[in-house]
């Protein structure tokens, strides 16, 4: 498989490599895809009170550009507002990465990581609302 | 140490030098076609195809007039396998083989169901091997052919050929075996195995490429094929095609220096396999080696490094030639059908990686490659979401995933 330098930049000094804690409430956590697939990612986000992105980390297991893609989305969260965060489409990754066609669906996964990501730090953030919301009435 | 070091001898083998030397004059000077009975030439090149002819058939302890070059062992293998179907269609219309075996057994076969024959394709167990009883039961006295492979080429698996030709023989039918893994690595008699059709490759024994032979038995039982290739009636009309001769010296040569070094090369390459595998296996206990760890090539090893995906580990290794049961390594997306066929789960089939080593392996090579191998898989580890659950306690097969 010739992958583009790119690819191979991202696989070979992954950005943004780590864990957040999943319990935080600023903390929104995405896993997708399966073992038995070849891919599963891990993407977290940790949002400040203004709606913005402070830092962003992810784990994968996978194939180098499944590795590259998900590095890749961090570096684009990191500092962009969750609205933003949430247009981020997997064609912009295919074009900056350079991913052959076979590959398109690391692309995907890395999309569908950062929609459950801030699928649920949204989910913390509605109940956080209502919980408070509870105990002032 | 120069790399990238080779590890992938199961795929191709370099040609031994010797085996060059024996080949160039036949390029320039006996050039020669065998098949020109006229004059000097051809009888000299003739002369050589003969050398080379007794030279293979040493090698299996069959006679020289038993050998029938081809193209590979893909050639021999569709040779056999719808030569015999296309001849014996009268006695029957069903074959056996093992769903382990290569494409080249496979897609023949596959081939064959088109054409109004039944194929059997027996599973296997855990390691690799099938039932010896469900092989006895699947056979019918519409049975033509069983086809099972001497030594499995993803996870060095050795089948017994002895019991499964006895088997054959007892049941009058005949036995063919893809033994493009074996040659210089394992025994292999025609005779004491009861094999009435082998399939052999010269490049995975130190020749060139595009050269092997089929082996066809002509006594008891004398087994007769249909050809494929049809022409000017060379190799006794089985396969027509002026002979690649400077290829056919090569293999005659190469298959004469594996019978002669069988013994020293395989122990040495027992020791530097069982070498590599401790090493790994010392630092990265929970790897699991595929396959029969006892019947098995001693060149080979093939194994999962769970949490980790091979294509990403191969891309870590790039100094090692090495190759994947991974999907992402192959162009269909699926993961190794061997490694499935063991029952191992997508998973763990996804994360192997086959080494196999050969004549020219080092030590110091087995030593970085394994140091190498160790140090990547403990980066990829850890940036792998699957090792940091395992860490937690998390049991992964309790995990409900998003599959896509």
């Amino acid at each position: 498989m010739a992958y583009s330098d790119k690819v191979l930049d991202h696989y070979q000094n992954p950005r943004n490599v780590g864990t957040l804690d999943k319990n935080a409430l600023d903390v929104g956590t995405g896993v997708v895809g399966a073992p038995e697939c070849g891919d599963v990612m891990k993407l977290q986000i940790k949002v400040g009170d203004d709606g913005r992105i402070l830092d962003a980390k992810f784990k994968t297991y996978g194939c180098g550009s499944a590795i590259a893609s998900s590095s890749l989305a961090t570096e684009w969260l990191k500092g962009a507002s969750v609205d933003d965060a949430a247009q981020i489409k997997n064609t912009q990754i295919v074009e900056e990465l350079a991913l052959p066609p076979v590959k398109i669906h690391c692309s995907v996964l890395a999309e569908d990581a950062i929609k459950a990501a801030i699928e649920d730090w949204r989910k913390k953030q509605a109940a956080r609302i209502a919980a408070s919301a509870a105990s002032h009435s | 140490m120069k790399t990238p070091i080779y590890m992938d001898y199961s795929a191709t083998t370099p040609c031994d030098p010797r085996v060059v030397q024996r080949m160039l004059p036949f390029f320039t000077e006996t050039f020669g076609n065998s098949a020109s009975r006229s004059h000097a030439f051809g009888w000299t090149a003739e002369a050589a195809v003969d050398h080379a002819r007794e030279q293979v058939a040493a090698l299996i302890g069959a006679h020289p007039k038993e050998i029938l070059w081809t193209s590979g062992s893909t050639e021999a293998n569709n040779l056999a396998i719808k030569g015999v179907a296309q001849m014996y269609r009268q006695k029957g219309n069903h074959l056996i083989t093992a769903v382990t075996e290569h494409k080249a057994v496979l897609d023949p076969m596959k081939y064959l169901e088109t054409q109004g024959f039944e194929v059997t394709f027996l599973p296997v167990n855990r390691l690799g091997h099938v039932d010896l009883e469900q092989l006895a039961f699947a056979m019918t006295d519409r049975t033509i052919l069983v086809s099972l492979m001497a030594a499995n080429n993803e996870i060095g698996t050795l089948h017994p050929l002895a019991k499964i030709g006895a088997l054959c023989k007892q049941k009058g039918v005949l036995f063919h075996t893809d033994a493009t893994q074996a040659p210089g690595k394992i025994e292999l008699d025609v005779e004491s195995q009861h094999i009435d059709l082998l399939s052999l490759s010269a490049h995975k024994l130190y020749g060139p490429k595009g050269v092997g032979c089929l082996y066809v038995r002509r006594k008891n039982p004398r087994v007769r094929l249909v050809s494929q290739m049809d022409g000017g009636g060379h190799e006794r009309g089985m396969r027509s095609g002026t002979l690649n001769i400077t290829g056919i010296v090569g293999m005659g040569e190469a298959a004469a220096i594996a019978k002669t070094e069988l013994h020293s090369e395989v122990q040495k390459l027992l020791g530097l396999r069982a070498r590599l595998q401790m090493r790994i296996m010392n630092s990265l206990p929970d790897s699991v080696v595929n396959g029969d760890q006892d019947a098995r090539l001693p060149h080979l090893t093939n194994i999962s490094f769970p949490y980790v995906e091979g294509e990403s580990l191969i891309m870590g290794i790039k100094e090692i030639a090495v190759s994947s049961g991974s999907a992402c390594t192959s162009a269909s997306l699926e993961p190794s059908y061997v490694l499935k066929g063991l029952g191992l789960g997508d998973e763990l089939a996804h994360s192997s990686i086959r080494f196999s080593l050969g004549r020219f392996t080092t030590e110091a090579e087995v030593d970085f490659a394994a140091d190498r191998v160790i140090a990547e898989v403990n980066r990829l580890r850890a940036m792998s979401p699957l090792w940091e659950m395992v860490q937690e306690g998390i049991d992964l097969s309790q995990v409900k995933w998003t599959s896509h």
